[in-house]
Parts: C-alpha cells; structure tokens; sequence
C-alpha cells in the first residue's frame, strides 16, 4: 500500500517534471519577442535588448531553465512582466479563489451526479434512463461559455435571482460570497454531471448485477441495506476516480467561466497573461495547475484505495 | 458486403445518428451556401437600426453596428467548420502515423514519448492551446496547426493501444518472417487493422475541436474578426446582456446545436460499429 503510493507519487514527480520543460520551452523557445511584446511595436530596439537581458532572457535555455525551475520549486515564481512584481502572491490569490469556486462546483455536483446516475441504474433501458443519459451527454459537450450564458439569461436577467458576476462587494460575508459563486459554478455542474452521472451508473449497473449483491439479496438483506452495504460501496469506486480527473480538467473551464464572470482566479489569471504574453505569470499558472492535476489524481488513487473492500481488508 | 447493408439498416434505424446527421447537415449547408441564403449581407452595418429587437424584418435582432443577426448567425456556421475539421484530420493524421511508431517499434521512444503525452495530459488542452496561441499569434492557421499538435499525443495513444495488440498477430509476424521492412509492416500490414478505432477516434476529436474553436474563439484566440463566428459574436455582445438579449442567445443555440449534432453523430456511428 505504502510502497504503491510513493511509486505513484515518484511518477507524479516526472510528469510534472517533463511538464515543467515542456511549459517552459512553450513559454521561451517559440517566437514571441517578450521585450518587444511588453515595450510595444514603437519601442527603440535598444530598449527591448536591454530590457531582455535585465529579465535574463539571452542566457542559454538550459541555464534559464534550470535558474527558473530551481526558484520556482523554493516558491519563487519570477516577477511578472506586466505588474513588475513577484508573480507568486497573484498566483496564491488566484488559486485560493479557484478553489473556492472549484469547491463549490463539486460540492453540488458530486451528491447530484451520483444521485442521477443511480437514479437511472435502476432504470435501465427506459425511457427516464435514456432520457437522463442523453441529457448528461448533451449538457457535458456544450463548451462553458454557451451554458453560461445561457443561465446568466435565465436567472441573471429574467428572474433576477442570482448577481451575473462574482465579484462581490468588499468585505462581504462567506453567505454573501457562496451566494455570488452559484451562477459561476453552475457550468461546471452542468458538464460534470454528465461525467459523474455516467461512471456512477454502470458502476451501479455492474454492482447491480454481480454476484455478491444476488447473495445478499437471496439470504435475505432488506433492498435499503443491500444498496448501501453491497452496490454503492463497489459502484461508486469509478465515479471517485472519475471525479478526480474532472479536477484536472476543470481549469480548463475555469479559463473561460472566470473570464466571464470576472472572477479572479487561475483560470482568469492564466488567459490575462496569455493576452498580456506575460510569460512568466503563464508558465506559473499553467504549472500550478500541473501541480493541482497531480496532487489530485494522487489523492483520487488513495482515496479509491482506501475505499476498495479488497485493499481495505489486506491493511486492516 | 451483408455486414455492411446490415450496419447501413442499423444506421438508419438509429435516431441519435439521424438527428445528428439533421443537425450537422444543416450547419453545412449553412457553411456552404450561406451567402446566398441570407436574408441581409451578414457583414454590412446599418447604424440607423442598431440593437433592434427580433421583429419580422429582422427574425434574430441586429447588433450594436445594426448587422442582422440571423445571416450572421447562418454565416457563423463557416469558419467554424473549416478550423475545426482541418484540426482533427491533422491530429489524426499525425497521431495514427506516431500511434503507429511507438506501438511498433517500442522501446526507448515508446517511453519518452508515452511519457511526455502522460505530462501533457496533465493539462488541460484548452490551457495548452492557450499558451501555444500566445507565443506563435493568433490566425485560423496558427489554431488549426495547435489544435492538431494538441490531439497527436490524445489519438496517438489510442492507437498505440491498438497496435500492440496488433503487432503480436500472426500476419505481423509472418511479414516479418517474409523480410517485410519496418515501415511496410506499420504501414501496410497493421495500418489497416487500426484504421477503423482511428476514424471513431476522430469523429470524437471532432466533437472535442469543435469545442475548443468555439471556445477559443470566444476568448479572442482563436477566429478572428470580421468573421461572423458565433464565439466572437458572444465575446463582442454579452456585456449587453441584461438589455439585448438577442445579441448573444441566437449565437449560443447555433454553437449548442453543432456540438450536440456531431456528438449525435459520433454516438450513433459507435453504436452501429460496435452492434
């Protein structure tokens, strides 16, 4: 248990790694004349050499990779070339308040997505189950932006019941914040649910249908106590794994939602510096979303451990 | 030739297939002939008739330069379905051709390789494309050549899959025997078999690219003005949400309707191949 949990760690470790090269080589070897980029098309070209060799900029790759890695791994993320400042607080900031609305969106989605999924197991083959599936698939394929726009319209801009932007006033209460938070997560529901509703079901389905759950039943278990003890032990397995590598790809909205709701998180932090081509602010956002994925998944393979009756009972 | 007809009876007994067939043929249509079927030139201002609400002049509205939204949205459907198509086939292109080298040939660029895909996948592709359009500029070749760049490494591990399933076959290894060259065997032998998962792979792809344009676009990476693309339209409008509403709903429905058509579509087609 122990020995598979470090290995998977290690692993983690070269990706993010290999990631780290990968980010760094996108942000420096493609032709993007950074000084040029933030001094402007009028700018003397003195100017942006200079400029260039204060930010280090035309030192061999290797060094600067080596030179950025090495602060960035002790928590010093480089100084933004837009702020002029260190980028690592925007990027804590900006992490804090992702994970805020992160939080937020699987804290609705996950009991829903479940719910549905076995909602719909144990109906499999009819109408209700199709329906379901087919809603899930659908809802999951629109990009972010279309189902955000759609329901700031709905309850933005006709019924008025949610504020169409996250940023709340200042100072406001964590009441206050949830309450602005609601239309930005509700996207990422929207195409999670789908995901999570889809792995819960076959899992149920499976579950359903194996045949352990026949001998419960036949020796007699109330319906109730064989769902808990013996179906949703096993089927919801998948849907935690699942859920996590949602996680990772949940930046990937986060870019888009929090660009449209004007939220400050990773996401926004990510896009303004893509625009902005503040190549130091992008490579840390985009690594610290690297690192999230990874510190996720980890989590997700020790939490489907933990929970897997199998693993369970050799550690006990 | 009976298990062909037979597929082709499935597909047609297949309502998602056919829906999503109704769906994309629309959009296709629209992206092909549009010019010609719109009611008003989709990129001509009228500032006399800016932000009109739907009426029966104008079915949709028109925008802040009085442009009508109806032809623009029947215009939209263009770019979209020239980047999008073009970005899939060259993922697939390239990632069955790399598919095909590391599940093959093994060894120390199987490792490499399936090591940087691993690492890649870590991110989200819409992050990637976003720091990849950054350093190289922003054009509707720059997002078809990211966009494939991006899939490569999602199809070339599918097939890489497949291949090694393949590459321990019998008539692999009876080319081998019969002096077949490395290439002639990835290429003639195996590249058969794997074709069929390449091209559901791609039908998924498409589904996926089409959602990253439209994203992208929206974000300003991706189609570039004047077009008349949806995710732009919706970039430049929704600050005018709360008063204009037509300005961004039209758009969006057109952007829903195409990705759940083609997803229509790729589900039916796995329904048919796998019955």
């Amino acid at each position: 248990m122990l020995k598979f949990l470090i290995k998977r760690a290690l692993l983690s470790l070269i990706t993010l790694g290999i990631l780290s090269i990968i980010v760094f080589l996108g942000g420096q070897l493609l032709p993007g004349d950074v000084g040029r980029a933030v001094l402007g098309p009028l700018a003397d070209a003195r100017a942006v050499a200079v400029f260039d060799h204060q930010l280090g900029l035309d030192r061999p790759l290797i060094v600067q990779y080596w030179d950025w890695i090495c602060h960035f791994v002790s928590g010093d993320m480089g100084n933004s070339f837009t702020y002029r400042a260190p980028v690592a607080p925007f990027v804590a900031d900006a992490l804090v308040n992702s994970l805020k609305l992160a939080s937020l969106a699987f804290v609705l989605v996950v009991p829903l997505g479940i719910a549905g999924g076995v909602w719909a197991a144990q109906r499999v083959g009819r109408w209700s189950d199709r329906g379901l599936v087919l809603l899930g698939q659908s809802l999951g394929v629109v990009p972010e932006f279309i189902s955000s726009i759609v329901l700031i319209l709905v309850f933005g801009v006709w019924l008025r019941w949610l504020p169409m932007s996250a940023d709340w006033p200042e100072g406001a209460g964590a009441f206050t914040q949830i309450r602005y938070l609601i239309l930005p997560a509700l996207p990422l529901v929207l195409v999670f649910f789908g995901y999570i509703a889809r792995v819960a079901r076959i899992g149920t389905i499976e579950a359903l249908d194996a045949d352990y759950t026949r001998t419960a039943i036949l020796k007699g278990l109330p319906m109730g106590l064989v769902m808990r003890r013996h179906v949703l032990r096993n089927a919801l397995l998948p849907t935690i794994t699942v859920t996590a590598s949602l996680a990772g790809y949940l930046a990937g909205g986060l870019v888009v939602i929090e660009t449209l709701f004007h939220y400050r998180g990773i996401g926004a932090l990510i896009y303004t510096a893509a625009k902005a081509k503040d190549f130091p602010m992008l490579e840390a956002g985009v690594l610290t979303v690297g690192a999230v994925y990874a510190i996720a998944s980890v989590l997700a393979d020790l939490l489907s451990a933990a929970l897997n009756p199998r693993i369970g009972a050799v550690s006990a | 030739m009976s298990v062909v007809s037979e597929r082709l009876r499935a597909a047609a007994h297949s309502a998602t297939l056919i829906t999503g067939l109704a769906i994309l043929t629309f959009w296709i249509v629209c992206a092909l002939f549009g010019s010609a079927m719109t009611p008003f030139d989709p990129y001509a201002d009228n500032l006399l008739s800016t932000l009109a609400s739907p009426s029966t002049a104008h079915w949709f509205g028109t925008d802040q330069l009085g442009r009508d939204i109806l032809s623009r949205v029947i215009m939209g459907a263009r770019d979209i379905l020239i980047v999008a198509p073009l970005a899939t086939l060259l993922g697939t292109v390239l990632g069955t051709a790399l598919g095909l080298c590391i599940g093959y040939l093994r060894g120390a660029l199987d490792d490499v390789v399936s090591r940087v895909i691993e690492a890649i996948q870590a991110l989200p592709l819409i992050i990637v494309a976003l720091m990849a359009l950054a350093a190289v500029g922003t054009s509707n070749a720059t997002v078809v050549l990211v966009i494939g760049f991006v899939f490569t490494p999602l199809i070339a591990r599918t097939v890489r899959a497949a291949v090694l399933i393949e590459r321990d076959q019998d008539y692999v290894a009876a080319a081998r025997l019969r002096g077949d060259g490395r290439l002639t065997i990835m290429f003639v032998e195996i590249l058969p078999n794997v074709l069929p998962l390449a091209l559901v792979e791609m039908t998924v792809r498409l589904g996926y690219a089409i959602f990253f344009v439209a994203s992208l676009s929206f974000l300003g990476f991706g189609i570039q003005p004047p077009s008349a693309d949806w995710g732009i339209a919706i970039a430049e409008n929704y600050s005018l949400i709360g008063s204009y509403w037509w300005t961004v709903l039209f758009d969006a429905a057109a952007t829903a309707s195409l990705v759940i058509g083609v997803n229509l579509v790729t589900d039916g087609l796995k329904s048919v191949v796998d019955a």
